[in-house]
């Protein structure tokens, strides 16, 4: 039975439940995943910038936190908290582990999934109707490729307890030492879909343990705020049960795995990665008591012949801001607020097609689909968000919301603005041998 | 005899975005409901019942042995988080649209069925 945890499953995903799972989960190993496609073009800005920086910002907390625990209960580390910049990722964790006493402790790096310098204007973006980056007629950030186990198995052979990677698919991160463990055969499409599936219900963390779940009176979570993250014991056919520590809050049960099998996933008999064309269409999920679900039923076809590449653009600035009415007849006065905003913005040219304005409280949500509140609200916000490559446009913007503080209706309260950098992602395809992934290790 | 309550009271559900595309899980509490909301909300349903958010195709995939449907809606994220000005630009909330649409059931039917 091989144990593997899940210690993050998003960049700011949170801390103490990873150092509790690393403490007293007994596990093989602990699994840290944090990229998304945004968060990788920022890693990319951030690079750019300062050499030094790129990788994922919590990884020194999350590593002062765990690596005494997993050196002590021999858990192995795999993370792709080296998002756009794993040199630089691995040497802060060996600088942390030299701080802590860590001597001789080793960490591999997986690189290689950066193919910013394979990206030519005529590439063709699949997802964006075929349209080629040159007709996308905005910076490119970076363009990282999705390798799988084949670029992560070289590392675990190091026998390195660390392993950090840039991009790789996520579930590849969880099936990795399955493959590692268990010797499984690399074009054994079953077991490779059943150890994919574990990958896929584990990379988003509490989202299996009764995180994002909770909905009070019909679906209730003991203990939310203390939830853990989850624990999978696998056995050599691939099959699951998916746990968490005794003493932590939140749930697992059929419900909870449940939605995680299908999260974000589109034909459930054809789930796409880098090793498996993965099928969760038979899966089966059975409770064997108190928080503990066993995963059976998963099978997986040959995988894709071309892998996927994450192509990041500068998407200029997203500005928000914001004005509060509560009280008698709020949601007027909110109204009255936010027509006068749309009539003052509209005199700037260009700005009426890269704007929005709600009334948070009414329809800012479920707007677009004809969704209104309905009775009485009693609390509105307006709410005017604008993108554009100019900055001071934004700025603009915002002043004449800030503005309603004077001019607007009355009991207008609470003025927030703020600008932010964005990023446009789309996708291509890449040929494998496109791609030569490597590894090196570094010791404490 | 008939009455109609929201699918809220019946299943619960998860949302997910890849692009300007978002799936939306949807799962039975009762497994004695899933014939009765599989035949109630199709694909053809949602996208009828939501016109101006969902523009592109709709697929329905179904899961019998988990007594869940999994809707596939294209278009349907305004832009997608690259360009949507929505305060929930991954459409994480159209889970609880989703639920919002109601459904008809037998005027007989236990209250207390469903949650829990």
């Amino acid at each position: 039975m091989l144990r593997l945890g899940c210690g993050a499953g998003f960049s700011s995903d949170r801390l103490e439940p990873a150092i509790d799972l690393a403490r007293d989960g007994r596990l093989d190993y602990l699994i840290f995943e944090t990229i998304g496609e945004r968060t990788l073009a920022f890693g990319h800005r951030d690079r750019k910038a300062d050499p030094t920086r790129g990788y994922n910002p919590q990884l020194a907390a999350r590593m002062r936190g765990v690596l005494a625990h997993a050196r002590a209960n021999r858990t192995r580390i795999v993370t792709n908290m080296g998002v756009a910049n794993v040199a630089a990722a691995g040497e802060v964790t060996i600088a942390i582990a030299r701080e802590l006493g860590l001597k001789g402790l080793r960490v591999a790096l997986v690189e290689g999934d950066d193919v910013t310098s394979l990206m030519a204007p005529d590439t063709v973006l699949f997802d964006h109707g075929n349209r080629t980056i040159a007709e996308v007629k905005r910076p490119v950030a970076g363009a990282n490729v999705y390798l799988g186990i084949d670029a992560i198995l070289p590392a675990l052979e190091t026998g390195a307890e660390i392993v950090i990677t840039g991009r790789v698919a996520d579930p590849s991160l969880f099936l990795a030492p399955l493959v590692h463990h268990y010797g499984w055969r690399r074009d054994d499409w079953p077991l490779l879909g059943r150890g994919t599936i574990v990958g896929h219900l584990m990379e988003c963390g509490m989202q299996i343990t009764g995180g994002y779940f909770a909905d009070p009176g019909h679906k209730d979570v003991a203990r939310l705020a203390d939830c853990g993250y989850p624990i999978a014991e696998v056995t050599p056919e691939g099959d699951t049960t998916i746990t968490k520590l005794p003493a932590a809050g939140g749930q697992v049960s059929v419900r909870t795995v449940k939605e995680q099998l299908l999260y974000e996933v589109h034909d459930p008999a054809a789930y796409l990665t880098p090793d498996v064309t993965a099928d969760f269409s038979n899966v089966r999920l059975a409770e064997h008591g108190a928080d503990r679900v066993h995963v059976s039923g998963g099978s997986g076809r040959r995988r894709p012949e071309t892998l996927k590449v994450t192509v990041g653009f500068d998407g200029g600035w997203l500005g928000e801001g914001g004005i509060s009415y509560a009280g008698p007849n709020a949601v007027a006065r909110a109204t009255l607020a936010r027509d006068s905003l749309v009539e003052r913005l509209g005199r700037h040219k260009g700005f009426a097609d890269h704007l929005r304005a709600d009334i948070i409280g009414v329809d800012s949500l479920h707007g677009t689909a004809g969704v209104r509140a309905t009775g009485e609200v009693h609390d509105t916000r307006v709410r005017v968000a604008m993108r554009s490559a100019d900055r001071d446009a934004i700025e603009t913007m915002l002043w004449e919301v800030e503005s309603l503080l004077c001019c607007g209706p009355a009991g207008g309260g609470g003025y927030r603005g703020q600008i932010s950098a964005s990023v446009i992602t789309h996708s291509t395809l890449i040929a494998r041998d496109a791609v030569q992934p490597t590894v090196r290790v570094l010791t404490a | 005899m008939t009455r109609r309550i929201p699918l809220h009271e019946l299943a619960h559900a998860r949302a997910g975005d890849k692009g300007d595309t978002s799936s939306i899980s949807v799962w039975v509490y009762d497994p004695g409901d899933y014939a009765l909301v599989r035949q109630q909300v199709t694909a053809e349903r949602l996208k009828a019942a939501f016109p101006r958010l969902i523009r592109g195709d709709v697929i329905r995939y179904e899961l019998p042995g988990l007594c869940g449907l999994n809707f596939v809606a294209q278009n349907a994220l305004e832009g997608g988080v690259n360009t949507s000005l929505n305060l929930d630009a991954h459409g994480k909330s159209w889970s609880s649209l989703l639920l919002s649409l109601e459904i008809e059931v037998p005027e007989n039917r236990r209250c207390d069925d469903g949650a829990r």
